[in-house]
């Protein structure tokens, strides 16, 4: 249902992979659905709706901007670009995911490290 | 972007959004199709890929806002064109709301006036009333005043006391003011040094009463209350100093006190201060009321330990003359019983007010619940609609929120409306209320009343719409959509939530009609007892009090009022006068002294019982209308010729003696060191507390009496309260003639208390009169709710199950069949309902024993008569309905299949 991702994932989680997928190549909501996809090798199947609640939370807060433009495909889409701040916040979110996976890691697999 | 800025371009981003969105699932479409799906196919699964198109939309743009508020304000719009489209039931649903609410909102601005709002003072929370009592005085312990306080008291108080800032006593008195303009009889407090200072009103202009102005010889000097400083003397500044003439002597104006000054509860033009005579003080003379500002931190139980304490340095301070013993008051055991002086204010009313909340309060919900019915028919109707909005995409939360949103709409504009109709209740309520209804003045609608209606209205705006909500806009409301449009018979599932409402007001009015009926029948026993006088609309009462500094001589003031009785029975159309200290029920302080009967031993030292005591004028018992028993009543020679004789009550002849007859001939004394009096004449009890208290013992004394309580010769009663009997009582014309005729006897004696004996006793029955209104008004409300309420159901199921009607007509049902099975149903609920409703007005009408006269709070015959009625009335309301159910036409009612 509609809030599949956001209910197996955590909270931002969306929006880190959405910032992440964005620095490497600003893109439209669609090729963003694909592309998250793609390298999750379909593991994450989000919901193609709930990108856009995440894509506005992040217009809000600045971390993305978006413009309207034409896409590979000759269509007129709106390309979402990763902002200064928006590349800041990722980083932070990043290493501070980094160390909670490292946390639940060493948790899960006691005596290992 | 700034905030402001994103407000502005709200629209603009909303717009991109849906495109965006359209432009995505486009893509998707198209590559779909491309994968070799057929267009509609590619459609359907790009839409299911995607999710709920209009949620997504939602959602993003709820980022952008303060979403609650604006959802909110997106539900009023839409609840405001709801209710627009269906005038007729948001008039009826209002109205009802706005009669619920503006009842309980008068009351609430009553009971918060009277009972939740401080007393008018500064830092009233600490005055107090000294309030004693004293089991072992025999006629005193029934006595609602407790023991008043005596200047010796006062004296001993004020100076020995420790836990109190100030004290003082004071009582109320009528004093004449000649020589500016008419004479006028005016209402005085007169206060000791201490009383003002406690409830520490500065006044206006001037200073207060102080100690230096209670000498008894020093000059005279007064008060003026604000009201009488406008009226008499048009609020000139320039009147403190000046002289007036009180009672007949020269009085300073010290000081006026400022607007909205009330003493305790008694309205007043002056305020003089007591004169005691210190050096003459005895322990006696029970007479005053003591008021005290307690220190900060000092409870009730310490100052009532003060006051313990103190009493037997006032018996040993003081002596009732030589020879008496000061400590004999030890038997009378004499305890402070301190209450604030709040408590003391609303005295027995509160009990009054509670009850008609609660009552107003049931009547509330009576009303909720008829709007919840309505509100179940009115979402039954729009099921479809809601059903739509749910496949539109509308969450389940959204669609209770917004039938929440109307209901507490409606409850909010009945609010409104409610106010209006509070504004009216309020002044009927005071026009209506008991005319001792303490603090009457200060009842208004203000800002703690209107808090209130807030919340009321949210309340019930919310209880009555919560039902209705949860019931049909649950998940399963997208079934609607399937059947809606064929009339499916209702299950009885459905009906269940209606059948209870009506089950609960039936309850609820069968509780409030018991009430009424209880009071209707504490109102018709307190008609029949025998108030001591008869045909009170007859009889025409003026008081008339001569000062001793106009007449000092005592015989001729008797003389005089002799003349002004021989003037008034003159008066054409007058049958009979007489005069009396006090008729019953008037409410002036009562008298009571000891009575010692002859032939009785008492101990030494033990005080025989207190009686209450009057003074009347020859031929009172046959203008009043009081029955003589046996015996004989006073004659003029005996009051001239100072006989010593006495005429007593029906009960107190037959305490002392056995029988009325055997009365006759004995006698008593009110000092065994005083001649002793003969009983001549017995008179019918009268209850002289009203005719719900008891009748006490009473002690008639002639107007004139030789050495009455060894106060030396004869002491006339100065003050009387003149009857006439007349046609003409109450006419404007007899009394322009009584006034005349008491000023041709002296043209300086002012009147007071002019009203008829049927306004006295009224008066006296105010408080179970308003209650018997209140009740009877909210039962009326609660009948006709129900009935409405019972009505509503049957004529919808009735209406609901025409189908189902037809059938069973077509199949051979007679019409009285269809009839029975309608009727049954509303019996059933209607039996339901009586029988919760009896349990609950058994656990409640106990709350109002005290209101209660002549009849238990479990009166069976007002239970069955109440079950009776409703059952009887709820029939009725079946009736109509049910009838139109007999008569539908099988064949119409399934045409339409």
């Amino acid at each position: 249902m509609k809030k599949t991702v956001q209910r197996d994932l955590f909270p931002g989680a969306l929006e880190m992979m959405i910032l992440r997928t964005l620095r490497q190549k600003p893109s439209h909501g669609y090729a963003l659905v694909q592309l998250i996809k793609r390298t999750s090798h379909d593991l994450l199947q989000i919901e193609e709706g709930s990108l856009y609640p995440a894509l506005q939370r992040l217009l809000k807060e600045e971390l993305v901007k978006a413009e309207w433009g034409v896409s590979s495909t000759n269509r007129r889409v709106r390309i979402y670009r990763l902002t200064a701040a928006g590349a800041k916040h990722l980083e932070r979110e990043v290493s501070s995911f980094e160390r909670m996976l490292e946390g639940i890691t060493r948790v899960l697999a006691p005596g290992e490290s | 972007m700034s905030w402001l800025g994103r407000l502005f371009s709200r629209r603009r981003l909303y717009k991109d959004l849906s495109e965006e969105i359209q432009e995505h699932l486009e893509e998707k479409i198209e590559e779909l199709a491309a994968g070799g799906m057929s267009r509609k196919e590619a459609t359907a699964a790009a839409r299911r890929a995607f999710g709920n198109v209009t949620l997504t939309e939602e959602d993003s743009r709820n980022v952008w806002r303060w979403p609650s508020v604006e959802e909110l304000l997106a539900d009023v719009r839409y609840g405001v064109r709801a209710l627009r489209r269906n005038p007729m039931f948001t008039a009826v649903a209002m109205l009802t709301i706005a009669i619920g609410i503006g009842a309980n909102t008068a009351v609430f601005s009553v009971v918060n006036s009277v009972l939740l709002k401080p007393l008018n003072y500064p830092k009233a929370e600490e005055l107090v009333a000294l309030h004693q009592i004293a089991p072992g005085a025999p006629g005193l312990a029934d006595f609602e005043n407790g023991l008043l306080i005596s200047p010796s008291m006062y004296f001993t108080y004020s100076e020995h006391n420790q836990t109190f800032q100030s004290l003082g006593v004071w009582t109320t008195d009528i004093s004449n003011v000649t020589g500016l303009e008419e004479p006028e009889q005016v209402r005085a407090v007169v206060v000791s040094d201490g009383v003002l200072q406690a409830l520490g009103v500065a006044p206006r202009l001037g200073r207060w009463l102080m100690a230096a102005d209670q000498a008894p010889r020093g000059p005279q000097r007064v008060m003026l209350s604000y009201g009488y400083w406008q009226r008499r003397f048009g609020g000139d500044r320039g009147v403190v100093g000046r002289n007036i003439t009180v009672d007949s002597q020269s009085t300073e104006i010290v000081g006026v006190m400022p607007k909205g000054f009330r003493f305790v509860d008694t309205d007043f033009d002056l305020v003089e201060p007591v004169q005691f005579d210190r050096g003459k003080l005895i322990l006696a003379g029970f007479g005053f009321n003591g008021i005290a500002r307690s220190r900060p931190g000092v409870t009730l139980a310490e100052a009532n330990a003060d006051i313990k304490r103190m009493l037997p340095i006032w018996m040993d301070s003081w002596s009732n003359g030589p020879g008496t013993d000061p400590h004999a008051y030890e038997k009378w055991k004499i305890t402070p019983m301190i209450r604030p002086l709040k408590q003391q204010v609303i005295g027995n009313v509160s009990e009054v007010l509670w009850v008609v909340m609660g009552t107003l309060g049931l009547v509330m919900l009576i009303a909720c619940a008829n709007v919840t019915n309505l509100l179940l028919v009115r979402v039954e109707a729009r099921q479809q609609e809601l059903a739509v909005r749910t496949a539109l995409g509308a969450g389940w939360g959204r669609i209770v929120c917004g039938l929440q949103v109307e209901s507490v709409m409606l409850g909010l504009m009945g609010g409104v409306l409610g106010v209006a109709v509070a504004n009216g209740g309020v002044h009927l309520l005071v026009a209506m209320g008991p005319a001792n209804l303490p603090r009457l003045s200060e009842i208004s609608l203000d800002w703690r009343t209107l808090e209130f209606t807030v919340l009321l209205s949210l309340l019930s705006g919310s209880l009555f719409g919560l039902i209705p909500a949860l019931k049909y806009a649950g998940p399963k409301a997208s079934l609607a959509l399937q059947s809606a449009g064929r009339s499916i018979s209702v299950s009885q599932e459905r009906h269940r939530a209606r059948s209870i409402l009506v089950v609960v007001q039936v309850a609820m009015a069968l509780v409030l009609l018991v009430s009424a009926g209880l009071m209707i029948r504490t109102f018709l026993a307190l008609r029949t007892v025998d108030p001591g006088f008869a045909d009170a609309r007859h009889l025409q009462l003026m008081r008339v009090g001569i000062p001793d500094s106009l007449i000092h001589e005592t015989q001729r003031v008797m003389r005089t009022q002799n003349e002004i009785l021989d003037k008034l029975a003159a008066i054409p159309g007058v049958q009979s006068a007489a005069f009396a200290s006090e008729m019953p029920m008037e409410g002036f302080d009562s008298d009571w002294d000891t009575i010692f009967v002859e032939g009785k031993t008492y101990r030494k030292g033990e005080m025989p019982p207190l009686h209450f005591y009057k003074h009347v004028s020859p031929g009172f018992p046959a203008a009043a209308g009081a029955r003589i028993i046996s015996g004989r009543d006073f004659r003029w020679d005996d009051v001239y010729g100072l006989r010593p004789v006495v005429m007593v009550s029906e009960n107190l002849a037959r305490e002392a003696w056995g029988t009325a007859e055997n009365a006759i001939g004995k006698r008593l004394t009110e000092d065994p060191g005083l001649p002793w009096r003969e009983v001549i004449g017995v008179i019918q009890d009268v209850p002289e507390r009203g005719v719900q208290e008891k009748a006490p013992a009473i002690v008639y004394w002639p107007p004139l009496v030789e050495n009455l309580f060894g106060r030396g010769p004869a002491q006339p009663t100065r003050v009387v309260t003149f009857v006439a009997r007349s046609e003409r009582a109450g006419t404007e014309s007899l009394l322009r003639e009584m006034r005349q005729a008491v000023w041709s006897v002296s043209s300086n004696l002012p009147l007071a208390s002019v009203r008829t004996m049927q306004e006295v006793y009224d008066k006296s029955m105010a408080r179970s009169s308003f209650t018997l209104v209140m009740l009877g008004i909210a039962g009326a409300m609660a009948l006709v709710l129900g009935l409405i309420g019972i009505y509503g159901v049957i004529s919808y199921t009735v209406s609901q199950r025409q189908r189902e009607i037809g059938i069973r007509l077509a199949l051979g049902a007679q019409g009285g069949d269809v009839l029975q099975m309608v009727l049954k149903q509303g019996a059933k609920m209607t039996l339901v309902g009586v029988v919760i409703g009896i349990g609950a007005a058994l656990a409640l009408t106990r709350l109002m024993t005290n209101l209660l006269f002549g009849v238990t709070a479990h009166d069976p015959m007002t239970f069955a008569a109440v079950a009776a009625l409703l059952i009887l009335i709820a029939l009725l309301a079946c009736y109509i309905p049910a009838r139109r159910a007999m008569l539908v036409d099988p064949i119409v009612a399934l045409r339409y299949e």
